[in-house]
C-alpha cells in the first residue's frame, strides 16, 4: 500500500487576493511527528506525521477502524486512560511535546476540549453543566460564573432557547440541544483546540445542520478538528480534510482538493463510496 | 437563521449577477459601437470579454465546491442552474465579441444602410436577457415564460435581414464584404436571444422544477 509518511504541508484554503498575500504560513497548532500507536499487540496508528492550523476545521475521514478516533484522542491525552497503549513518536501543540512527564494532562485537556458523540451532560441544571466544569477550574464568584454560562450559550447557540429554563435539568433538552450544551461547556473554559468524535452523528438533518453551522462559527476564535463519517458534513464544515485507513494517514489536504481532486485513489474510492 | 450554506449560495448568485451585467453590457456596448462607428468602444468589449471568462470560470467553481457538500431541493436546482446561465452569459459575452469585431471592419467602409433592423433585434434580445435576469433575481418564472415566446420575433427578424442582404449581394457585389460582416452580426443577435430563452427555461426550472425545454418548443411548433 502506498502511504506519505512526510509531513504533509496542506496549503492555504483559499489563494489571497493578489497583493494581499501573507507573510511565511504560521506554525501549525498541532504537529505531529512519526506517531505511531499500539494497543497492546495491534497497531492502531502508523507513522503519522501531520500539521494542524490554527483557528480552522480539520476533519478526520475513514472507515471503521482506520484511527482516526485514536488519533484525535491522542491529542488530550485521552488514550492514557486505555490500559496497555504505547505510543511512539511526538505530538506538539503550540511547540510543545504533550507525552512529556512535565506536562500537566489536567491542563492539556483544559487548553483542548472534547465534544462526544453521545451528549453526555451531567444529570444537573442546564446552569450547572457549564458551572461545575468552570468551579473546578477555580472560577467562583457568582457573576462571574453567570456571565460566562451566558457567553458560552450564546456562543454554542443555544442561549436564545434555554435562557428562561437555565435551572431546569439537562436532561429535559432535546438530543441536539444536549450536544450543543456539551459544546457550550467544553467552550466555557475557553480552550485553544476543539476536538469532536462524531459529534452528529446521532442528531436528526435539523439539529445537524445547526451543529455544523455552529462550528463554522466557534473556528473564529478555536481550532477544531473533527472525526466524521459523513463525507458531505467534512465537505461541508472542514478547511483540510485527513483520509486514513487501517492506521496510515494516506492522504491530507485543503478540503476543496479531497472532494473534487483527490492524488490518492483510496481516498477517491472512499469519499465516492466505492469501499470502505 | 442564514446559515453559512446560504452565505455561500448568495455568494454564487451575486458572482452570477455580476457575471450577467457585464454580459448585458457587452451587448449594448457592441450594438453602440456599430451603430456609432466606434472602434473604440468596439475594442473595449473585446477586453472586457476576458472579465466575463473568468467570471465563468468562478462560477463554476464555486458550484463544483458546493455541490460536493450534497444541497437538496431548490438549493440544488440553484447550484446547477447557475452553471447553465454563466455558461449561456458566456456565450452573450463572446457573440458580443464577434459583434464588436465586425463592427471595426465595417467602420472601415461607408455604412451599407441604417441599421434599424439589427438596432431592433438589439433591443429585443436585450430586453429577453434582462427579464430572463430579472426573473431569476425575483423569483418569477411567469416573467422567465413570457421571454420564450420572443425568441420566435427575433428568428424572424434575422430570416428577414439574411435574406434582405441576400438580394443586396446579387444586386451590388461590391457590398459583399459588408453585407456578410452584417449577415453575422445579425446571427450573433439571433443566438443572444437564444441564449436569453435557455436562461429563462432554466429559471422556470429552478422555481417550479419542471423542465419546459422541449414541450416549450414542440408547443410552439
Amino acid at each position: 500500500m502506498e502511504t506519505t509518511h512526510r509531513p504533509i504541508v496542506v496549503p492555504a484554503a483559499r489563494a489571497p487576493a493578489p497583493g494581499n498575500e501573507p507573510g511565511p504560513p504560521a506554525e501549525p497548532l498541532i504537529k505531529t511527528e512519526a506517531l505511531a500507536l499500539h494497543y497492546g499487540q495491534t497497531q492502531a496508528l502508523k507513522n503519522i506525521s501531520m500539521e494542524i492550523r490554527e483557528r480552522m476545521v480539520t476533519a478526520f475521514i475513514g472507515p471503521s477502524g482506520c484511527g482516526k478516533s485514536t488519533l484525535l484522542r491522542c491529542f488530550n491525552r485521552m488514550n492514557d486512560l486505555i490500559h496497555n497503549v504505547r505510543t511512539t513518536g511526538q505530538i506538539r501543540i503550540a511547540g510543545q511535546d504533550i507525552n512529556h512527564a512535565d506536562v500537566d494532562v489536567i491542563e492539556l485537556r483544559k487548553r483542548v476540549g472534547m465534544v462526544f458523540q453521545r451528549s453526555n451532560p451531567f444529570p444537573k441544571s442546564i446552569y450547572e453543566n457549564i458551572a461545575y466544569a468552570l468551579r473546578l477550574h477555580g472560577t467562583r464568584a457568582r457573576s462571574r460564573l453567570a456571565d460566562i454560562v451566558e457567553r458560552s450559550l450564546r456562543q454554542a447557540a443555544l442561549w436564545e432557547e434555554v435562557k428562561d429554563r437555565l435551572h431546569t435539568s439537562a436532561l429535559s433538552l432535546s438530543g441536539g440541544q444536549q450536544q450543543r450544551l456539551c459544546i457550550a461547556r467544553a467552550i466555557a473554559i475557553q480552550p485553544e483546540i476543539l476536538l469532536m468524535d462524531e459529534p452528529a452523528s446521532a442528531l436528526d438533518p435539523i439539529a445537524t445542520a445547526r451543529i455544523e453551522d455552529l462550528i463554522l462559527d466557534l473556528k473564529k476564535e478555536f481550532t477544531i478538528v473533527i472525526v466524521t463519517h459523513n463525507m458531505q458534513q467534512a465537505a461541508r464544515i472542514s478547511d483540510h480534510t485527513a483520509f486514513f485507513y487501517l492506521g496510515d494517514l494516506i492522504e491530507m489536504n485543503a478540503t476543496s482538493t479531497i472532494f473534487t481532486n483527490p492524488s490518492m485513489k483510496q481516498t477517491e474510492d472512499y469519499v465516492t463510496g466505492r469501499f470502505g | 437563521m442564514h446559515t453559512h450554506f446560504e452565505k455561500e449560495l448568495d455568494e454564487l448568485k451575486e458572482n452570477l449577477l455580476t457575471m450577467a451585467s457585464l454580459a448585458t453590457a457587452a451587448v449594448r456596448n457592441a450594438i453602440r459601437a456599430l451603430v456609432d462607428r466606434d472602434d473604440d468602444l468596439a475594442r473595449k468589449v473585446k477586453q472586457d470579454d476576458n472579465e466575463i471568462d473568468r467570471h465563468e470560470i468562478e462560477v463554476d467553481e464555486m458550484a463544483i465546491q458546493l455541490l460536493a457538500k450534497a444541497p437538496l431541493a431548490s438549493d440544488l436546482r440553484l447550484i446547477t442552474v447557475a452553471m447553465k446561465i454563466s455558461h449561456d452569459l458566456e456565450r452573450v459575452g463572446d457573440e458580443s465579441t464577434t459583434i464588436a469585431r465586425r463592427s471595426i471592419e465595417l467602420g472601415q467602409e461607408p455604412q451599407l444602410k441604417p441599421y434599424t433592423d439589427i438596432s431592433r433585434m438589439a433591443a429585443m434580445a436585450l430586453d429577453m436577457l434582462n427579464d430572463g435576469l430579472a426573473a431569476f433575481v425575483n423569483r418569477l418564472p411567469e416573467k422567465a415564460r413570457a421571454v420564450i415566446p420572443l425568441d420566435k420575433e427575433v428568428d424572424a427578424l434575422n430570416k428577414q435581414l439574411q435574406r434582405e442582404l441576400a438580394n443586396f449581394m446579387i444586386q451590388k457585389p461590391e457590398c459583399i464584404s459588408r453585407c456578410l460582416h452584417l449577415m453575422t452580426i445579425s446571427k450573433s443577435l439571433e443566438r443572444i436571444a437564444d441564449h436569453a430563452t435557455n436562461i429563462a427555461e432554466e429559471v422556470v426550472f429552478l422555481y417550479e422544477a419542471r423542465d419546459i425545454r422541449h414541450a416549450a418548443r414542440k408547443a410552439d411548433s
